[in-house]
């Protein structure tokens, strides 16, 4: 079963009154993001809730959230390290960093850490370009990165 | 030095209105509200003001392609940075966003336009709070909402988020997961100016293009045109990255020679020499050292053989090996396909096995043959430009830089002799 939550209501009514009531399908990704934000990853249950608010067959919704990279369908650690990967970072030699990351949290890139603490991706380009290498954990962005950074910025994690 | 868009850009606390209001904010909104919607369009269209998104298509004509007398019209803010090298638009959003309200509402009054949504990517999540923050502001003030300014205009702005998708940069993909639905491009015409969100007409601009119109407006046309070349008019946000000193934004006037560019970005690094540069982002062709004093506007690169884009110099000295950069832009453009059209869907996932072979010493002298084949095989035969944006690094790199490519292939030789 899912439910959402009362934030999450308040959330999905702030939502739902930018678009023209006969088109509250624009709200899909919006939903779709506020389950994830609720419990961490979208499941096939809460695909077929967000079909029935919007009217949508849960076929439909999975369609949807299959396109996009951003929705997790499994559970996923506490923090998400999306690790850009693009050209200008990859001349920055991302690579390496990357590698020192998964080594530092002892786990294959794409892969969770035992205590379901980080979860580690690697991600195309985020629009940081000129402070790259960059990565973004949950809704933040971390840039310029040195392996003592990265450090830094994950020992900083509770 | 002219600086039109980053006047203010570090100016502490500019994200919030009494500061943008100190430094001028709104009073452009204000001066435009007194001329009539066809004056702004006039304006706009006599100030050479292009597309700053990629495209280059003159906006002031984009917007007179709006169906005439059907309403209602939607304006749509494309925050869906996502061309390699880009990161423009969001220095803006994150700094300045009441430039980009200001600039949406001068818009949607020239337009006859009573809702816009700003589709930002999924990632700028930080940026959403800040723009909501913005619009709340702007509600407050009187700058949105009913009879703005007592003008008796009309505007709802809203964000909107998208979930991680390159190709919902394209206008028609964007339009599509605007409405609800995955975001594949849509076949063209209908353009959006007739047929866009919920099928009626819209207008589809980027960040940079719609802060624009602000000091277009402000300053009138004349004194824009005046900056730039005959053709690439006033100012553009230029986002330089790799291998430079100091990398950044830089607002440029058109026409500024390419190694300037470089040079605000601090040059080369200690004891490197340039190799190549991406002029305009990872969707266009690279260029090589000697065409480094190329005029950066749009005519000039496409003269030299490459184009403007987005603004995102990418620069790679002798360090960099192209086939291993090409290599991980065209696992990227595999990434992005949304899969609609087979040559693309196909033919980006053939390139990056194949530059993946040439790359691990394992290639073939008819490799190149091969992958021109390919490139030849996905060019203009799509819905939309991401198979041509795929193919560009590519037949670019095989061009100017054979080289790298020779040096792996006799490498692979080699090898399979040694065996």
């Amino acid at each position: 079963m899912f439910a959402f939550s009362e934030t999450s209501e308040k959330e999905i009514e702030k939502q739902l009154v930018k678009y023209p009531p006969d088109r509250k399908k624009s709200a899909i990704l919006a939903l779709l993001r506020i389950a994830q934000q609720q419990n961490g990853y979208v499941s096939p249950e809460a695909m077929e809730e967000i079909g029935r608010r919007l009217d949508l067959s849960p076929a439909y919704v999975e369609g949807v959230c299959s396109f996009y990279t951003m929705y997790y369908t499994r559970p996923v650690g506490q923090y998400v390290i999306l690790f850009c990967i693009n050209v200008s970072c990859h001349l920055l030699n991302c690579d390496n960093l990357l590698e020192y990351t998964a080594k530092k949290l002892n786990i294959e890139v794409g892969g969770t850490t035992e205590d379901k603490k980080f979860t580690l991706l690697r991600e195309e380009c985020l629009a940081e370009c000129s402070r790259a290498p960059v990565m973004r954990i949950n809704n933040d962005y971390h840039v310029n990165l040195t392996p003592q950074k990265i450090d830094q910025i994950l020992d900083s994690l509770k | 030095m002219t600086q039109l868009l980053f006047k203010h850009i570090n100016v502490e606390g500019m994200a919030s209105i009494d500061v943008y209001e100190k430094h001028g904010g709104y009073e452009t909104l204000k001066k435009a509200l007194k001329q009539k919607p066809e004056e702004i369009l006039e304006t706009v269209k006599a100030s050479g003001l292009r597309g700053r998104g990629g495209a280059g298509f003159p906006t002031g004509l984009k917007w007179s392609f709006l169906a005439k007398n059907v309403y209602p019209r939607y304006l749509v803010c494309n925050a869906d940075e996502s061309e390699p090298g880009t990161c423009k638009d969001r220095e803006l959003l994150l700094k300045n966003p009441h430039l980009l309200i200001e600039g949406m509402i001068i818009c949607a009054y020239a337009c006859e336009i009573e809702t816009g949504y700003n589709y930002m990517r999924g990632e700028f999540y930080d940026l959403c709070e800040i723009f909501d923050k913005a619009v709340e502001e702007a509600y407050d003030r009187g700058y949105l909402g009913k009879n703005i300014l007592k003008s008796k205009f009309n505007l709802d702005l809203h964000s909107h988020l998208g979930a991680g998708a390159y190709i919902c940069g394209e206008e028609s993909a964007l339009l599509n997961s605007l409405e609800g639905m995955r975001g594949e491009p849509r076949l063209k015409p209908p353009f959006p100016a007739v047929e866009g969100l919920y099928g009626k007409p819209t207008v589809v601009n980027n960040v940079e293009t719609l802060c624009a119109v602000v000091p277009v407006v402000e300053g009138g046309a004349k004194a824009y045109a005046a900056l730039g070349t005959e053709k690439s008019k006033g100012t553009k946000l230029v986002s330089v990255s790799g291998h430079v000193r100091n990398p950044g934004n830089f607002e440029v006037v058109l026409g500024t020679p390419t190694s300037e560019i470089i040079e605000m970005a601090g040059g080369m690094r200690e004891g490197r020499k340039l190799k190549a540069f991406i002029p305009g982002g990872s969707s266009v062709p690279m260029l090589p050292a000697d065409k480094v004093d190329t005029p950066y506007d749009y005519e000039s690169l496409q003269a030299a053989g490459s184009m403007l884009g987005s603004g995102a110099l990418i620069v790679m000295d002798d360090s960099a090996n192209v086939v291993k950069e090409t290599l991980r832009i065209a696992s990227f453009y595999m990434h992005e396909s949304c899969g609609k059209c087979t040559p693309c869907r196909e033919g980006t996932r053939w390139l990056h096995q194949i530059l993946g072979e040439i790359e691990s010493g394992r290639g073939k002298d008819e490799n190149i043959g091969l992958l021109q084949d390919i490139c030849d095989n996905m060019s203009f035969k799509c819905f939309c430009p991401l198979g041509d944006a795929a193919i560009a690094p590519v037949l670019s790199g095989i061009a100017n830089f054979r080289e790298d490519y020779e040096e792996l292939l006799s490498q692979a030789k080699a090898g399979v002799a040694a065996e």
